[in-house]
């Protein structure tokens, strides 16, 4: 079972997970995922992955803390073992010269932005970044995103650090400004709320915005359809055709409406789980 | 002189105690509860040990049936499971999900006159005794030949090929992508109908025998096939990936939260737990109103589960008649005996949601038979101006399953069939040198005992390959 390398809060309730994997490590590209189980009776999660070493053997991941599976994966600590990961999954990035990429981050979605950025960087494009988050305390590898971006642009919903605003402010000043037709490509990674608006920002312009989609999921190769999704006029799964996908072709509100399918029985399992911890 | 007096046969079949259908329809523990010593003996006895057995031959994989009774009858039960074992190496799984009624009893001469002998449950009965009393023995291994075969799935055919080829003397690695192995048997399958600590033990037999489990490990994705045969060393490979691609219906609303394929809905209730929810972290939609689509035994198994899970009430909808359910009989009636309603001749058109997204409503319309189609059953027609709708706030779609193109796609040189299944040759040689597959992903969805048969030839096959 994987063993657990690391595990530190980068800023408030955002964990970032160092984990043996070599087998994942060793063929892990930008945009790719894995599925984790944190316990034997823990669900299965994907989550993208953030960054990876070969050499090491390692994976990082991070993440939010929203519910039992995150919370039981933040309390685990180095030395201990996940009870599964699986990967890597879906398709990876398509790393191409598109000129000038803008990268928007928002939240958590910073982690699987940063190596799509940096091998957009060694590919040759110009990388410009935007990074959003609520409050500057939420914020975190900033320096990291700053050194593989030729721009860096950072917002903040309170001003606290950067620009007060939206993410997609700055996004549309670039695309704007952009009277060369430069920016061949947007990837804009985050709450699902924030990767609509940034395809609705985008979408005058007409230039392609990828987005990457943490659906819902269960088995993580195409066996089950929770992960599925409307995108133009068909129904994909985010497991296997995804998770990247054309934003402009997404059906946000199903996106939107699929990802409280269970927030009652969320409510309830972090209950229990509060429960069970506090009585040991 | 007196002849002996022959002992007059006993025309019924000795019944299987079984759990109260009422309380039964609420639990997930196994609902037939096994034959005594007494009654397997009194059922073996019925067997008139014909000297050509019509039954072995309707057997998928030739399991010596006279044979075994007659141990049972002597008493001798784990000798009787030995035996079993000698072709089939999962008898506490098949006893319980075999279509014995269309395989060896529907042949067993008795049921010419009479009821057939119930072999299915004596061969679940002396599996369950073996393995209760602990009296489990490892058989002969062939000395290690030092050659390696990895097999891809732990389904039944999979199983099959490792427990066939490890006696063997070979090296076996399963590869499942899953974290538990068993295939269908583990995530498909409800704890009522298979318990799963049985799958457990079933598979752990296998591992004391020798053979290596790789879990979390999708094949395509964490390694190729080629790689296997061209970097790690093995030898041959056995694709045993099983159909699990879920098929939808594509109507308006299938998007809406409490509308489930069936194999997540079972995925999430067996393998995950979900029924013990929120003891077990996954979650599921607890419809109170369920439908279930279609007829099959995935449908029955489905509409069981949900049952089982509190709802109100649970309806198989069915676009042809009661005469055409592709379920085993033995499925329909435990879940009309625990109560599930079945409305035959109904297809839904669309489905309806709340403003929170999740469904609340169906749009069906009625049927009715026409011509007979492709398959031989007659085809459903939609009733002119018949639509009407049914409130439902969990729909389970059990329409049927496909070709996972996951590990296919990603294999240059297998062959595949218009509709995605591998193909193969005389015993399950794939196009590609070196690789054989068995089971769903070549039938499409059939019966484990077929998956079994299919992993037993392939296991053969790839011996002879790597003796020569
Ligand atoms: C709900 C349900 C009920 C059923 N009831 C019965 C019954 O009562 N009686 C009966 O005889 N039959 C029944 N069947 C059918 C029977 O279960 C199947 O025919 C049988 O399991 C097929 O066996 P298999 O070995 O081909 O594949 P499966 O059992 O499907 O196993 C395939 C395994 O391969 C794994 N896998 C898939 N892709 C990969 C990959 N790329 N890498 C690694 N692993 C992979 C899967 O996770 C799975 O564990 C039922 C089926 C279902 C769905
Ligand atoms: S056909 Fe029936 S009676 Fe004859 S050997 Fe088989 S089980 Fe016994
Ligand atoms: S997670 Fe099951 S199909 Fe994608």
């Amino acid at each position: 079972m994987p063993e657990i390398v690391e595990n530190t809060e980068l800023c408030p309730d955002i964990w970032q997970i160092v984990v043996e994997a070599p087998d994942v490590a060793a063929k892990a590209l930008p945009g790719h995922f894995v599925i984790v189980m944190a316990d034997q009776q823990g669900e299965r999660i994907p989550l993208t992955v953030a960054d990876y070493d070969p050499s090491a053997g390692t994976l990082t991941l991070v993440l939010a803390v929203v519910g039992t599976s995150s919370t039981k994966l933040s309390k685990l600590e180095a030395g201990q073992q996940l009870y599964a990961l699986l990967g890597p999954l879906g398709h990876p990035s398509e790393i191409a010269r598109h000129g000038t990429v803008v990268m928007v981050a928002g939240g958590v979605g910073t982690a699987p932005i940063y190596p799509i950025a940096k091998a957009m960087k060694a590919a040759g494009n110009r990388v410009v970044s935007i990074q959003g988050a609520r409050t500057a305390e939420l914020l975190f590898w900033e320096e990291k995103l700053r050194a593989v971006s030729d721009q860096y642009i950072v917002t903040t919903d309170d001003g606290s650090r950067g620009r007060k605003g939206l993410v997609t402010e700055p996004l549309r000043e670039l695309l704007e400004d952009d009277r060369q037709g430069a920016i061949g490509c947007v990837y804009a990674i985050g709450p699902p709320v924030m990767m609509k608006f940034c395809a609705e920002t985008t979408r005058p312009f007409d230039i392609k915005t990828i987005v990457s989609l943490n659906t819902i999921m269960g088995d993580g190769t195409g066996m089950c359809g929770g992960c599925r999704v409307r995108v133009g006029d068909k129904t994909l799964f985010t497991c296997v055709d995804g998770p990247e996908f054309d934003g402009h072709l997404v059906d946000w509100d199903g996106v939107l409406a699929r990802q409280r399918i269970y927030v009652a029985e969320e409510k309830c399992s972090m209950e229990r789980y509060a429960r069970v911890r506090d009585e040991g | 002189m007196n002849e002996p007096k022959k002992k007059p046969i006993q025309k019924t079949r000795t019944p299987m105690p079984e759990q109260d259908p009422a309380t039964r329809g609420k639990s997930f523990d196994e609902g037939p509860l096994g034959y005594s010593p007494e009654q397997a003996r009194l059922e073996a006895g019925r067997c008139l040990q014909c000297k050509k057995p019509l039954c072995v031959a309707g057997c998928p994989v030739k399991v010596d049936i006279p044979g075994f009774l007659e141990l049972v009858c002597r008493g001798e039960f784990a000798a009787a499971a030995r035996l079993i074992k000698k072709t089939n190496a999962l008898p506490a799984i098949c006893g319980r999900v075999c279509p014995q009624e269309d395989q060896c009893e529907v042949e067993c001469i008795l049921g010419k006159k009479f009821e057939p002998v119930a072999v299915g449950r004596l061969e679940r009965f002396v599996a369950d005794y073996e393995r209760e009393n602990d009296l489990i023995e490892l058989p002969e291994k062939m000395p290690p030949n030092g050659k390696k075969v990895a097999v891809v799935g732990s389904g039944p055919a999979g199983l099959t090929v490792a427990g066939d080829l490890v006696l063997l003397g070979y090296e076996v690695t399963v590869f499942e992508a899953f974290h538990k192995p068993g295939g269908v048997l583990m995530y498909g399958i409800p704890e009522f109908r298979l318990p799963k600590e049985i799958v457990e033990a079933e598979v752990d037999y296998l591992v004391r025998l020798g053979a290596k489990l790789k879990l979390n490990t999708v094949v395509g994705k964490s390694v190729t096939i080629d790689e296997l045969l061209d970097e790690a060393g093995y030898g041959a490979v056995f694709i045993g990936v099983g159909a699990g691609l879920p098929v939808f219906m594509g109507l308006p609303g299938e998007d809406l939260g409490g509308v489930y394929s069936a194999s997540e809905y079972l995925t999430r209730s067996n393998l995950m737990k979900a029924y013990l929810f929120p003891e077990y972290d996954t979650p599921l939609v607890r419809g109170r109103h369920v439908s279930v689509i279609g007829g099959g035994n995935v449908a029955m198994d489905s509409a069981r589960t949900a049952l089982r899970l509190a709802a109100e009430s649970v309806t198989i909808v069915y676009r042809r008649s009661r005469q055409e359910l592709p379920a085993r009989d033995e499925e329909i009636e435990h879940a009309e005996q625990e109560g599930v309603v079945f409305r035959m001749l109904t297809a839904p058109v669309a489905f309806e949601g709340d403003q929170q997204g999740m469904v609340r409503q169906m749009k069906c319309l009625k049927m009715e038979l026409g011509e007979p189609d492709d398959s031989g059953r007659r085809r459903p027609i939609p009733v002119e101006g018949s639509e009407f709708d049914i409130d439902t706030d969990l729909v389970i779609l059990a329409v049927g399953s496909g070709a996972n193109p996951l590990l296919t796609k990603g294999t240059p040189g297998l062959g595949l069939n218009s509709r995605g299944y591998i193909n193969t040759h005389e015993h399950g040689r794939t196009d590609k040198p070196g690789v054989w597959a068995g089971g769903d992903i070549v039938t499409g969805s059939a019966t484990v005992i077929q998956a079994m048969g299919a992993g037993k030839e392939a296991a053969e096959d790839i011996h002879r390959y790597l003796s020569t």
